[in-house]
């Protein structure tokens, strides 16, 4: 089944490393993914979608929380949540059936942004579903190119972010004089 | 106060101020500063004969004490070197931190001369990972890196260190806290799951405790010897938690799984409750999973979430420190006595019978012969002079099967082997970092002939550091446990599985300037193990063993735990050629 997750994460070098490397090391096919800064620039926010058996959701959850640079792993499968995705869709078709399919763009609240003598580019968010309709339609006219962005999600109900407060180490409390290397 | 200094002698700081003693390496072109400031400071530095030692090494040293075990390499080839020790510890929970030595960070990327990509490389062979690429940032991740090895469920850690952060000069600003907001370490145990828990266990019938590697992690011997006394309950020590609770303990059963004992098995398949400490239901203990202890509730007590409802789900889950865990559980125990129950005591009764029945049916093999060596006679005379108390560190294959078997641990920390990746070449280099560790201990490396030719090097570690370590190889002329395989699943086919040509150990030993000895007759065994422990050094015994010995009981891969194959089906093997 497709299990989606957000996932907040500290934006350090090699953080999208340690996801994918994490999800395909244990068998999860990852069936799209995006990654942008929230707010706060230190911090990534993820979303994922993974093909996994249902009785290993929890699992995936788990290792990615285990992740040091992950502070919080988030099922949004079953959860309310808004999911959508945008499409970029390049098509040339004949002239004859141009209007015809800025009326079917329109349907699905498509943008046309760009337009030339061969045909349209058009750009269409909505639900993932919706999208392969869509698409579908679309390649019923013409040739078509697809570009599509991957899923994005958001949590209806905020879930309270628990983090780790600092920790005294031992280290920095040692005995011993700091030696000077240099003059 | 800050002092200026070059990043290679603020690394050393950080691992002084961590209290290292001892760091097992070899150098390199881009850890040059590093070995330079290293030359006349107090840390030592054990020249290993090659980086997969060093990190072998390490966890000897770490394994012996809960200690962080520290190796260090240099880039390119020296940290690709590095990663099989490094896995290793990953799967046995082994808190490592291990240097590398980076190519210039302006050079990164440019494929050049010893460049590779280490942080990449060892993403999964770690618990995490750094790449230093700015002198400021060293100090933080170096104490990151120990902490975050030997917190929580204690795993490697490899800090990537580019040579112009070794060789710039520096404001050293001692690390006094660590910041990890995302590192979640759960300790506690939630207070009602223990409160369910003990309620199960006063509860049941056919307890079993099933104790692991968690429980030496955790240092929580002592808690569990309380936990089993107080409510007498039976209990089998994993390959990794062996002298978790002593082998003489009256409580004890013995290892379970794949070759565990008759009795240890069957009372999985027969129990009622399974009180899983430090654990993971690993497919070597669990056999076909079906099959496995089909009639038990579980209780699961780990400090990784990830553990629990991995592989069986439990009835009650409980993530902390199992130390802490079982301390609770012991004070409950002790405030709330139940009502006495009849019917309970009896049930509990009968199912020690049946255990120390089983026990009495098929106890674990101890042939011996009047012309050859069995390998089982050899591990009893191991144990005969260990008297579980020596460290043994053992390598891979039916030698290490045998020894988890018939030799005593009387506390945690003695029995050190490689059990979740099973890695050849281990049982010497783990018993140099142990005897560093433990210079006041008596220790066996205990080493197959394929194992132990993956190691020879080492002996020059061993005579440089005129290291006592009684290196025993049980020289059955083949590598056993795949030959063991061939023999019963593929038709005594046996392929690639024979050892000629091994060398003489008298002569080998004497090239490294210590003693050593071939035996090969069952009389001259214990005179000659007990040579071995007399000699003040370094000692070599080749023990020649009976070649075709298969290690019963054995679970065929895939079967069920309780279906096990308690001995030869017909007179042992011969070789098929
Ligand atoms: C590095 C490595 N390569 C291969 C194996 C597969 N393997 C497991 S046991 C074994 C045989 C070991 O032979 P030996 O060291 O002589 O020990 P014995 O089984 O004979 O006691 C092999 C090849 C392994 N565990 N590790
Ligand atoms: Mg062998």
């Amino acid at each position: 089944m497709l299990q989606i997750i957000s996932l907040l994460l500290e934006n350090k070098p090699g953080a999208l490393m340690r996801v994918t490397g994490l999800l395909t090391q244990r068998g999860y096919n990852i069936e799209s993914l995006t990654v942008a800064r929230t707010l706060d620039p230190e911090l990534s926010r993820m979303t994922i979608v993974v093909d996994v058996d249902a009785s290993q959701r929890q699992q995936v959850i788990k290792q990615a929380n285990k992740l040091i640079n992950v502070l919080q792993a988030t099922d949004l499968t079953e959860t309310p949540a808004v999911v959508r995705e945008l499409v970029l869709v390049r098509i040339k078709m004949p002239q004859e059936t141009r209007t015809t399919v800025l009326k079917e763009a329109e349907i699905f609240g498509g943008r046309v942004v760009d337009s030339s003598t061969e045909g349209f580019a058009i750009e269409v968010t909505g639900d993932p579903e919706k999208l392969d309709e869509f698409v579908d339609v679309m390649r019923s006219y013409g040739e078509i190119d697809v570009t599509r962005s991957g899923a994005l999600a958001i949590a209806l109900d905020s879930k309270k972010l628990r983090l780790q407060p600092p920790v005294l180490t031992s280290a920095g409390q040692a005995s011993r004089p700091v030696p000077s290397e240099t003059a | 106060m800050s002092t200026l200094m070059s990043g290679a002698r603020m690394l050393l700081e950080c691992l002084a101020r961590e209290g290292v003693d001892c760091i097992f390496g070899y150098p390199g072109g881009v850890t040059l500063p590093f070995y330079d400031v290293l030359y006349d400071h107090h840390i030592r530095h054990v020249l290993v004969r090659h980086e997969e030692n060093a990190a072998f090494a390490a966890q000897g040293y770490a394994r012996v004490t809960g200690k962080v075990g520290v190796c260090c390499a240099t880039s390119g080839p020296g940290a690709t070197n590095l990663t099989t020790g490094l896995v290793d510890a990953l799967l046995d929970s082994i808190p490592i931190v291990a240097i590398t030595g980076q190519v210039p960070t302006k050079l990164i990327g440019s494929d050049a001369f010893q460049e590779a990509d280490t942080f990449g490389i060892t993403r999964s062979c770690t618990k995490h990972n750094f790449l230093v690429k700015r002198l400021e940032d060293l100090g933080a991740a170096v104490h990151e890196a120990f902490y975050i090895a030997a917190s929580g469920r204690p795993g490697p850690v490899l800090v990537d260190i580019t040579k112009d952060v070794l060789q710039g000069q520096g404001h050293y600003q001692p690390v006094t806290s660590i910041h990890l907001p995302g590192y979640k370490v759960f300790t506690e145990g939630h207070t009602g799951q223990i409160r369910r828990a003990a309620q199960l266990i006063q509860e049941s019938e056919r307890p079993l405790v099933y104790s692991g590697g968690g429980i030496i992690a955790a240092g929580a011997s002592a808690e569990l010897r309380e936990f089993v006394e107080r409510n007498d309950l039976p209990t089998v020590n994993t390959l990794m938690g062996l002298g978790g609770l002593p082998s003489e303990h009256p409580n004890f059963i013995s290892m379970p799984g794949m070759h565990g004992s008759y009795a240890a098995n069957m009372a999985f398949s027969n129990c009622d409750l399974i009180v899983a400490l430090g654990v993971r239901f690993d497919d070597r203990v669990t056999g076909r999973l079906a099959a496995f202890a089909p009639h038990a509730k579980v209780i699961h007590v780990d400090i990784d979430p990830a553990e629990i409802g991995k592989i069986r789900n439990p009835d009650v889950p409980i993530v902390g420190d199992v130390k802490r865990v079982l301390a609770k559980l012991n004070k409950l125990t002790s405030e709330e006595k139940p009502a006495p129950n009849e019917k309970l005591t009896a049930a509990r009764r009968a199912w020690w019978h049946q255990i120390r029945q089983w026990k009495l049916e098929h106890p674990l093999q101890v042939s011996t012969s009047d012309t050859e060596i069995k390998p089982q006679h050899l591990m009893s005379e191991i144990d005969r002079l260990s008297g579980g108390r020596a460290i043994v560190t053992s390598d891979v294959g039916q030698h290490q099967m045998w020894a988890a078997q018939l030799i005593r641990f009387g506390e945690p920390r003695l029995w050190v082997n490689s059990g979740g990746l099973g890695s050849m070449g281990f049982g010497l280099p783990a018993a140099i970092g142990a005897q560093f560790a433990r210079p006041d201990k008596l220790v066996f490396s205990l080493v197959g002939d394929g194992g132990f030719q993956m190691s020879i090097p080492e002996l020059g570690t061993v005579a440089s550091n005129g290291l006592p370590i009684k290196i025993i190889i049980m020289n059955n002329g083949y590598l056993g446990m795949v030959r063991q395989w061939q023999t019963l699943f593929y038709n005594n086919r046996l392929s690639a599985v024979e050892l000629d040509n091994f060398p003489d150990a008298e002569k080998l030993a004497a090239a490294y300037g210590f003693k050593g000895k071939t035996i090969d007759k069952p009389w001259e065994l214990a005179s000659a193990l007990e040579e071995a422990v007399r000699e003040p050094g370094p000692y070599l015994l080749n023990v020649k063993v009976t070649p075709f010995e298969n290690v019963y009981p054995m679970v065929p891969a895939g079967g069920a735990i309780n279906e096990m194959v308690l001995g030869p089906p017909q007179p042992a093997a011969v070789p098929a050629k």
